[in-house]
């Protein structure tokens, strides 16, 4: 039930939005909006990109390889931005992640 | 459409703004981005501090399901992202799931403000089925003695701790909403550990704003100036010590403050609700100044026009109707003079400068009265009702 609490985001995390953080594109504003409880935030474009990937299968790592190499940008810088847009996600409350069995 | 302008682009800098509902509609009162939707005036409960005007809808006056569910897609349509359903009690309408899901079907984030009474687990679950976003639950303490004394209501405490449950177990997301008073102040830090062990993500830390049934009740709800500094502390710290675990808003009183709250981000500019009658309102109290004409959704005007153009919601925006001192204030457009109930209900003027304000003539001697009050000894309440009220017994409940 619960989703975990104070994720820390790495490359290796297999992140999704939780059920009360739903992207949707504003069609009156046209503009990208996450809906969550009394909040709108409104992502930029980049952020739209990660978020789309996100579906709680792939890593971190992995959506930066896309990323990487839609964009023929350096992977490193790419995982590195993802991973703080994605914590400043999760610090507010707004980023759930599939986890490994770990027992 | 041409009458609703875009949001304002996130800041550069900040790839997750949060959008404040002020820049989105700053200078051209474009559609806001969430509308509050009091469907009932019915409710089990009755608090003193309800925010419902004194004057309740009666159950005859409310819209029907078909024209809730037209008033939803028109909602939609003209760009409103999130809804909340309130009352009253809004569980206490038989079609609820039914508005839920049409609110669903045409794209509305719905959140739910409960006192979670009348909820059965099945229901629930019919809601989260129906789309349910989110779920607000209202607490009025942190023990059964106390927290139905408060709402009036023998068992509410247990049942809503036990429907706060069922939400978590269904995955819905759930916000505490404790409502905070003389009375209850002193259990903040357990409200605080309570949503932590509900599983809440949000907790709404709301003290008592003083319109209506809460200003009748002043002497009994209103908090010392050293509890208010007690309260903001332990906000703060437990903010910090719950980063990313619980999100904590904090709605302070401005009694006591020197400066007025920019109270609905300023009339007409970010906010409006529907009353269960169906009238279109700039802010839940608004019905409190007389006067006013409010527009219904079922007049043959557009829930658009009416937010654009209808004379209620143009009397108070901007600046052009101020008198002084707010007229020449510097500043009228970081507060836009305060609550215009509140400035209503204390001065018999909405137009004047809100009392809280310090450089209102008022602010003294109300505040001084408050601050008295606060240091008294009446604890019995007026309970919100239908009748215009009932006073507390002697001995309690």
């Amino acid at each position: 039930m619960a989703g975990p609490r104070n994720i820390s985001v790495s490359e290796a995390s297999r992140p999704v939005l939780p059920r009360h953080a739903k992207l949707k594109y504003d069609e009156t504003r046209k503009v990208w909006v996450i809906l969550a409880p009394e909040r709108v935030l409104a992502p930029d474009e980049i952020a739209v990109e990660v978020l789309q990937l996100c579906d709680g299968q792939r890593s971190v790592g992995d959506v930066s390889d896309q990323l990487a190499a839609k964009y023929a940008a350096p992977r490193e810088s790419i995982l590195a931005d993802v991973i703080v847009m994605l914590q400043d996600l999760a610090d507010k409350g707004f980023l759930t992640e599939i986890r490994e069995k770990t027992s | 459409m041409s009458d609703v302008l875009p949001i304002i682009p996130p800041d550069s800098s900040d790839s997750l703004a949060v959008l404040e509902k002020s820049r989105s509609t700053a200078e051209n009162f474009g559609i806001p981005l969430a509308v509050l939707l009091e469907i009932t005036h019915r409710c089990p409960l009755q608090c003193p501090y309800c925010s419902n005007p004194v004057e309740l809808d009666r159950s005859g006056k409310e819209l029907t399901t078909d024209e809730w569910k037209k008033v939803l897609s028109e909602l939609a349509e003209i760009g409103v992202l999130q809804v909340h359903f309130s009352g009253g009690e809004p569980t206490a309408r038989k079609d609820l799931v039914e508005l839920v899901k049409h609110a669903s079907d045409v794209g509305l984030y719905t959140n739910l403000i409960t006192s979670a009474v009348l909820l059965t687990r099945e229901r629930l679950s019919e809601l989260a089925d129906a789309g349910l976003c989110h779920v607000q639950i209202s607490f009025q303490g942190i023990e059964e003695g106390l927290a139905d004394r408060v709402a009036g209501y023998k068992g509410g405490h247990r049942k809503k701790l036990e429907v706060a449950k069922w939400t978590r177990e269904l995955d819905l997301p759930l916000t505490v909403n404790a409502v905070m008073h003389r009375q209850n102040l002193h259990q903040l830090p357990d409200i605080i550990q309570m949503s932590i062990d509900l599983d809440a993500d949000r907790l709404e830390v709301a003290n008592v704003q003083y319109y209506g049934w809460a200003l009748k009740n002043r002497a009994a709800l209103m908090p010392t100036v050293a509890q208010l500094d007690e309260c903001t502390g332990i906000v703060e710290e437990a903010r910090e010590r719950l980063k990313g675990r619980l999100t904590i808003d904090y709605v302070v009183p401005d009694y006591y403050a020197l400066r007025p709250k920019k109270c609905m981000g300023g009339w007409g500019r970010q906010f409006f609700n529907i009353s269960p009658a169906g009238k279109v309102l700039p802010c839940h109290a608004a019905e409190s100044i007389t006067g006013l004409d409010f527009e219904s959704v079922r007049s043959n005007h557009s829930i658009a026009w009416i937010w654009q153009n209808s004379d209620a919601f143009n009397r108070y925006r901007g600046t052009g109707w101020m008198k002084e001192p707010c007229k020449s204030c510097e500043f009228r457009e970081i507060d836009f003079g305060g609550c215009r109930c509140q400035a209503f209900a204390l001065t018999g003027d909405a137009a004047n400068t809100d009392p809280a304000c310090a450089l209102s003539p008022l602010h003294e001697t109300i505040f001084k009265q408050a601050e008295r009050e606060a240091e008294g000894e009446t604890n019995r309440f007026l309970y919100r009702n239908f009748a215009g009220g009932t006073l507390e017994s002697e001995n309690g409940a």
